[in-house]
């Protein structure tokens, strides 16, 4: 238990040393994100019959979760790669499952605390419920332990810093802006509609946004299971590349 | 039967990323009891690091087995990693941490929550006290290279591999590392190096294996591998205007950077007595002379570019 402790603690005090650029930096973003959307919409937009802004202050603090779930096993194992201390974790005898939980719940706490920061510096805008608690939990943690997940293939299988931005740029961010952070699906065109359930994303932000609202555009049990499922998938796909060493062990 | 600090037993590795695939490894099969200080030697792309790397687990062999202490470092790799300790060959270190952390970090991946003492006499003995919450970033390349080898020994591992250790190290540096690392020998840790300094090889290893092209061509003690391929030689520098007959000339090497400097190879010590004489009844008259002993340098060299059959 100490290994997996001890790794588990080196992953967040590796971002927290950094909290200013790995916290900080993605608060403010959304803070900024709010700040434009809700000056241009707030007056001009209802969903759900909530005001504009309410509507997309979970979706914005999803959207950090997730982003920053993603990279911190990414940035972690990929950094560890380049500059080779990663050695000095693969030369130990922790367990590739040890391994594999303390990256997921590092992943997952940064996506929480960079989750909560969002809320709590966009939480002034008023008109937040908490409806469904358990929900918002529930979604937080499999949104950064799919994330984590991916993660950790990105940073496996990336072998220079622009392959890992390419992955980040070309799937990750696409597939979390077109997840419904800025808008209900149900206002999109039927295709848009359909294309944007193909997002396991949206079910994640959608569930999560269930918890605030208890409305959503899906059933948050949908959610959940859909959620569930891409997490299971994604999780047993990194643990099988980490356990045949995948990029890591030659 | 003694159990074996390492045991290689038919090891082969092959790196197919390229065209053109690379045998690392070929057969590779080794003994290396426990508490000997045991040198793995051979020239760059020797396959030294790919079999310590299959050793550590960094590298996975296509065939054969690797037991560290009784333990197979695939089935058993647990077990197998608490016993070893390896300084890696890269100079690597995580930016993010100060010596100490680092070190405790290291020690709880061995599963070792209070080690703060082990540590400071770690930090003691490589004179890295005055580094110890300085960030890595900050230190020159020699103490990063002294607290790689801190972070090998911090679970006290009886099976310890040094991959270069002394690379960048200066002089003063590499006499205390050489000292620490006997201690340890001398208390009972199993050491493995590989070295390009060949002086620093013949005075600790008490055994050596000399690998070419992913083999092993050579194992034996120091001194019958030196005894073997290296001989005593004579060297003399002729007094100004001095010639050496021809005769002379043809058993005698020139040296071809030091003026009417000649050098001969002795089969025997007591063939020092011959060339002598020999220089003498030719009215040849000496400036300086000198006798050099066997080392592993010429052993070394003589056994590579001779490309010597197996004598294992």
């Amino acid at each position: 238990m100490t290994e997996f402790l001890t790794l588990l603690r080196k992953e967040l005090l590796r971002f927290w040393k950094v909290g200013f650029q790995t916290v900080c930096a993605p608060v403010l973003t959304a803070l900024l994100y709010l700040m434009i959307f809700s000056q241009v919409l707030d007056n001009h937009v209802q969903v759900y019959g909530v005001r504009y802004t309410a509507f997309l202050i979970p979706g914005l603090v999803m959207m950090s979760v997730l982003q920053n779930a993603f990279a911190n096993s990414s940035s972690s194992l990929i950094q560890s790669k380049i500059t080779g201390n990663l050695v000095f974790v693969l030369l130990t005898p922790i367990s590739n499952v040890q391994f594999f939980v303390a990256y997921l719940l590092a992943a997952t706490i940064r996506g929480a605390v960079v989750g909560s920061g969002v809320l709590l510096a966009t939480c002034w805008v008023g008109g937040l419920n908490l409806a469904e608690p358990l929900w918002i939990l529930v979604f937080t943690l499999l949104g950064g332990a799919l994330m984590g997940a991916l993660g950790l293939i990105a940073g496996m299988w990336a072998e220079k810093f622009d392959q890992l931005a390419a992955f980040q740029n070309f799937l990750i961010l696409p597939l979390t802006m077109l997840s419904g952070v800025f808008y209900s699906v149900q206002s999109l065109p039927a295709f848009w509609q359909e294309l944007s359930r193909m997002n396991p994303l949206f079910y994640l932000i959608d569930g999560f946004r269930y918890g605030f609202f208890a409305v959503s555009d899906a059933s948050p049990w949908l959610s959940f299971g859909v959620a569930l499922g891409f997490t299971a998938v994604i999780g047993l796909l990194s643990f099988i590349l980490l356990v045949r060493g995948y990029k890591l062990r030659t | 039967m003694s159990l074996s600090a390492v045991s290689v037993r038919q090891v082969s590795k092959t790196f197919a990323r390229t065209r053109q695939p690379v045998h690392a490894l070929h057969d590779v099969s080794l003994e290396i009891e426990a508490g000997e200080f045991f040198g793995l030697l051979g020239p760059n792309g020797a396959g030294k690091t790919t079999l310590i790397s299959c050793m550590a687990g960094l590298c996975r062999q296509d065939a054969g087995s690797i037991h560290v202490l009784g333990h197979d470092t695939r089935s058993d790799y647990r077990a197998a990693r608490r016993s070893l300790g390896v300084v890696p060959q890269e100079l690597v270190f995580d930016p993010f941490f100060s010596v100490r952390e680092i070190l405790r970090l290291q020690s709880g991946y061995f599963g070792i929550k209070q080690n703060d003492a082990w540590i400071d006499e770690l930090l003691s003995e490589l004179d890295l006290s005055d580094k110890a919450d300085h960030s890595m970033r900050s230190l020159s390349g020699g103490m990063k290279r002294r607290v790689l080898v801190a972070q090998a020994l911090v679970h006290r591992p009886p099976v310890i591999i040094l991959d270069e250790p002394t690379a960048g190290v200066d002089v003063a540096l590499r006499q205390g590392l050489w000292h620490f690392i006997r201690r340890l020998n001398r208390d009972g840790h199993t050491i493995i190096l590989t070295t390009h300094y060949l002086e620093e090889a013949e005075a600790l290893c008490g055994r050596l294996a000399l690998m070419r092209s992913g083999e092993i061509c050579a194992l034996e003690k120091t001194e019958t591998l030196i005894r073997q391929f290296a001989k005593h030689r004579l060297t003399v520098r002729l007094s100004e205007g001095g010639f050496l007959p021809p005769l002379l000339a043809a058993s005698a090497q020139a040296l071809p950077d030091v003026e009417r400097s000649w050098q001969w190879t002795l089969d025997e010590l007591s063939d020092i007595e011959s060339v002598l004489s020999a220089l003498r009844e030719s009215g040849c008259r000496l400036e300086d002379m000198s006798i050099s002993p066997p080392d592993l340098e010429t052993a070394f060299l003589k056994f590579m570019d001779n490309g010597v059959e197996e004598t294992a």
